[in-house]
C-alpha cells in the first residue's frame, strides 16, 4: 500500500495510528481543561480513587470467573453476571434475616463471613449446573453454539429468578459498623470501601496461591494449555473444569455480597447485567485468560469509571458527567478492541490455540 | 500373556480408515518399535492405545484387561505412559512444573527424588528447572518430555517420535536414555520414522503401511530384509 520511513505501511494500521493520536489528543485536552479550571481539590480525587478501587475489586472478582473459564474452555460464559445475580440475590433476604434479628449488627464480622460463605455456594451451584447442563453437552460443538447457549442460560436464570420473586427491588442492610469513613493520608475514606477493597485483595491473592502453587492449580493451567496431553498426564479435564466453574462461582458469590455491603441498592433479577458487561470488559482488558490480567483490568476499570466522568469528560464541556459512567466503561471496550485486542497483559493467540 | 495386546483395530477419522485391522504384541521387557512412512498410522496407533481416539473394532489390552472401559486418564494409573507426538511440554509451565505433572497421578512422597534423578539423566533440564518450557530448544523440549513420562513410574512407555526434528547427535543421546530406560525395567513401544535408529535399539518390530501391519520380526531380520532396507533404510 505504500512506504512511509521504509517501512510498508496498510490502510488499516494508517487508520488505527490516525484513531490512536486522536483519542489521546482528546483526553489530554479534557485533563489539562479540567485541571487548569481548579475545581476539584486532592481530596477530591482520593475519594474517586477508593470509590473506584472498591468497584474495581468487584468488578476485578467476576472478571476472574471470565477469565479462567476462557482461559480451560476458550469460551465466555455469558451467563456468568447471572452466577453474580443468583448470589447476590439469594443473599439478600438471609442478610435482611440476620438485620432483623439483630446478629448483623451484634456480630458484623461472622455475620458478613457467613453472608459470604452462603452467596458463594449458591453462586457455585449455578455455575455448577450451568456447566453440566448447559456447556458439557456442548464441548465438542463449534464455538457459536455454546455462546448462544450462554445468552440463553442468562436469560433463562434471570427470568427464574423474577418469577420467584418478581420485579421489585430489594435491598442489603446497613452494617452499621460499616458506616463511616476512616482517616488515611489526612484523607477521609468510607470504611466499606476499605473492606470492600481488602477482602477482594485477599481473595485475589488465594486464588492465585492456588493456581500457582498448588497441584491443582498447576493442572488447571496444564489443561488449559493441552487438554489431549494433559490427560495423558493423568489429568481428569472434567474435573478440573468443573473445579474451575465453581472457583469462577464462589468469587462472583462474594462479589455479589461485596456489592451489597458498598452499594445496598438494586437488588433484582437484571442486576447482573451491568456488573457482568463491565467484568467481561476488565477481563478482556487485562488479557482475557490471564488471571492477573483480570484482577488489574478490574481494578484500572472501575478507576476510569470513577475517575472518568469528572477528569475527562468534564473537561470536555459533556453536561451531566457524572451519569456517564457507563458511557466510559464501553467506549474503553470498544478502543481496547481496537487498540490492544490481546489487553494488557494477554498474548497474541497462537494459531495452535485457536 | 503379552503385556501389550493390540488386536485388529479399526480407526476412523471422519471417514478415512486409518487403522485397517492393526494387531501387534509388547511383551514385557521389550522394546518393540513400529516404523512406517508418514501418514502410516503411527500416530494413529498410539493414541488409539493410549484412548485419545476409540478404535470401532478391535481391542486394546493391558496385561490381559480390555482398556475400552478406561478413559485416557486413568490408562497412567495402569502403568502407561506416553510422550506424545510434537513432545507436547506445557510451554507456559516452568521446566519442574512440567516434570511434577509427569508426576500426576501419583500421591507418594518419593516424587521429589524422581525429579533429582530426571535431572541426574538430563542436567540441562536442571539448569533450566525455573524457565518455561516454551523457551527450550526442540532437543531440550524433547528430554523434557521423556523426563515427563518417566515421572509416572510406568511399566509402558509409549514414544511418539522421539527423533523428530532433532540433530543427529541428539537423536543418538536420545536413543542412548531409551535404552537405559528400558535396561531399568520399562517396556518401551517406539514409533518412528527414522527407521534406521529404531531397529538398532528395538527387540522386535513390526512395519505399518497405509494402516496395517505388512511385516513383523525382530529387529534384526527386519534390518536385513529386503524390502525395508528399500523403503525405509534408504538402501537400493
Amino acid at each position: 500500500m505504500g512506504r512511509f520511513f521504509g517501512r510498508r505501511i496498510n490502510f488499516g494500521d494508517l487508520v488505527v495510528q490516525l484513531l490512536q493520536v486522536v483519542v489521546l489528543v482528546i483526553v489530554v485536552v479534557a485533563l489539562y481543561n479540567t485541571i487548569t479550571t481548579g475545581r476539584y481539590t486532592s481530596r477530591h480525587w482520593v475519594s474517586l480513587i477508593f470509590a473506584g478501587l472498591a468497584q474495581g475489586s468487584i468488578y476485578a472478582l467476576i472478571a476472574l470467573g471470565y477469565t479462567m473459564v476462557y482461559g480451560i474452555l476458550r469460551m465466555i460464559n455469558f451467563a456468568h453476571g447471572e452466577v453474580y445475580m443468583a448470589g447476590a440475590f439469594s443473599t439478600v433476604f438471609l442478610a435482611q434475616h440476620f438485620a432483623s434479628n439483630g446478629f448483623l449488627n451484634a456480630q458484623p464480622v461472622l455475620a458478613i463471613t457467613v453472608l459470604i460463605l452462603f452467596a458463594a455456594l449458591v453462586s457455585m451451584a449455578v455455575a455448577f449446573l450451568l456447566e453440566r447442563i448447559a456447556y458439557r453437552p456442548l464441548r465438542n460443538a463449534p464455538r457459536l453454539i455454546p455462546l448462544i447457549t450462554a445468552i440463553g442460560a442468562s436469560f433463562t436464570l434471570q427470568y427464574t429468578f423474577r418469577g420467584f420473586y418478581g420485579t421489585q427491588f430489594r435491598s442489603y442492610p446497613e452494617v452499621t459498623a460499616l458506616r463511616g469513613t476512616v482517616s488515611l493520608f489526612g484523607y477521609s475514606i468510607p470504611i466499606v470501601q476499605l473492606v470492600v477493597l481488602a477482602a477482594a485483595v485477599v481473595l485475589m491473592f488465594v486464588l492465585y496461591w492456588y493456581v500457582e502453587r498448588t497441584k491443582a492449580g498447576k493442572a488447571m493451567r496444564a489443561v488449559s494449555e493441552d487438554k489431549a496431553v494433559a490427560r495423558l498426564m493423568g489429568i481428569d479435564i472434567d474435573k478440573v473444569i468443573v473445579t474451575t466453574f465453581l472457583i469462577g462461582g464462589a468469587l462472583a458469590g462474594a462479589a455479589g455480597v461485596f456489592n451489597g455491603l458498598y452499594r445496598p441498592q438494586g437488588v433484582y433479577y437484571f442486576m447482573g447485567f451491568f456488573p457482568g458487561v463491565k467484568a467481561f470488559t476488565a477481563a478482556v482488558l487485562g488479557g482475557i485468560g490471564n488471571i492477573p490480567g483480570a484482577m488489574v483490568g478490574g481494578l484500572v476499570l472501575g478507576m476510569l469509571e470513577s475517575l472518568g466522568p469528572n477528569a475527562i469528560l468534564e473537561g470536555l464541556g459533556i453536561p451531566g458527567a457524572n451519569q456517564l459512567k457507563d458511557v466510559i466503561a464501553f467506549t474503553f471496550l470498544v478502543l481496547i478492541l481496537i487498540f490492544r485486542p490481546q489487553g494488557i497483559f494477554g498474548e497474541r493467540l497462537r494459531e495452535k490455540k485457536v | 500373556m503379552a503385556m501389550l495386546e493390540v488386536k485388529d483395530i479399526h480407526t476412523y477419522y471422519d471417514n478415512i480408515h486409518a487403522l485397517k485391522g492393526v494387531s501387534l504384541e509388547v511383551n514385557e521387557g521389550e522394546i518393540v518399535t513400529l516404523i512406517g512412512a508418514n501418514g502410516a498410522g503411527k500416530t494413529t496407533t498410539l493414541r488409539t492405545i493410549s484412548g485419545l481416539i476409540r478404535p470401532t473394532a478391535g481391542q486394546v489390552k493391558l496385561n490381559g484387561e480390555d482398556l475400552a472401559d478406561y478413559e485416557t486418564h486413568e490408562l497412567v494409573y495402569k502403568g502407561i505412559s506416553m510422550v506424545p507426538e510434537g513432545r507436547g511440554v506445557f510451554a507456559q509451565l516452568t521446566v519442574e512444573e512440567n516434570l511434577e505433572m509427569g508426576a500426576y497421578s501419583r500421591n507418594d512422597n518419593r516424587v521429589r527424588d524422581d525429579i533429582e534423578n530426571i535431572y541426574t539423566l538430563f542436567p540441562r533440564l536442571q539448569e533450566r528447572r525455573r524457565q518455561v518450557a516454551g523457551t527450550l530448544s526442540g532437543g531440550e523440549q524433547q528430554m523434557l518430555a521423556t523426563g515427563r513420562a518417566m515421572m509416572a513410574r510406568p511399566k509402558l512407555l509409549l514414544l511418539d517420535e522421539p527423533s523428530m526434528g532433532l540433530a543427529p547427535i541428539l537423536v543418538e543421546g536420545i536413543f542412548d536414555t531409551i535404552q537405559n530406560i528400558n535396561k531399568e525395567g520399562t517396556t518401551v513401544l517406539l514409533v518412528e520414522q527414522n527407521a534406521l535408529m529404531a531397529l538398532s535399539i528395538a527387540d522386535r518390530g513390526y512395519v505399518l503401511q497405509t494402516g496395517e501391519i505388512v511385516l513383523s520380526d525382530t529387529a534384526k531380520k527386519l534390518s536385513n530384509n529386503k524390502m525395508v532396507q528399500k523403503a525405509y533404510l534408504g538402501v537400493d
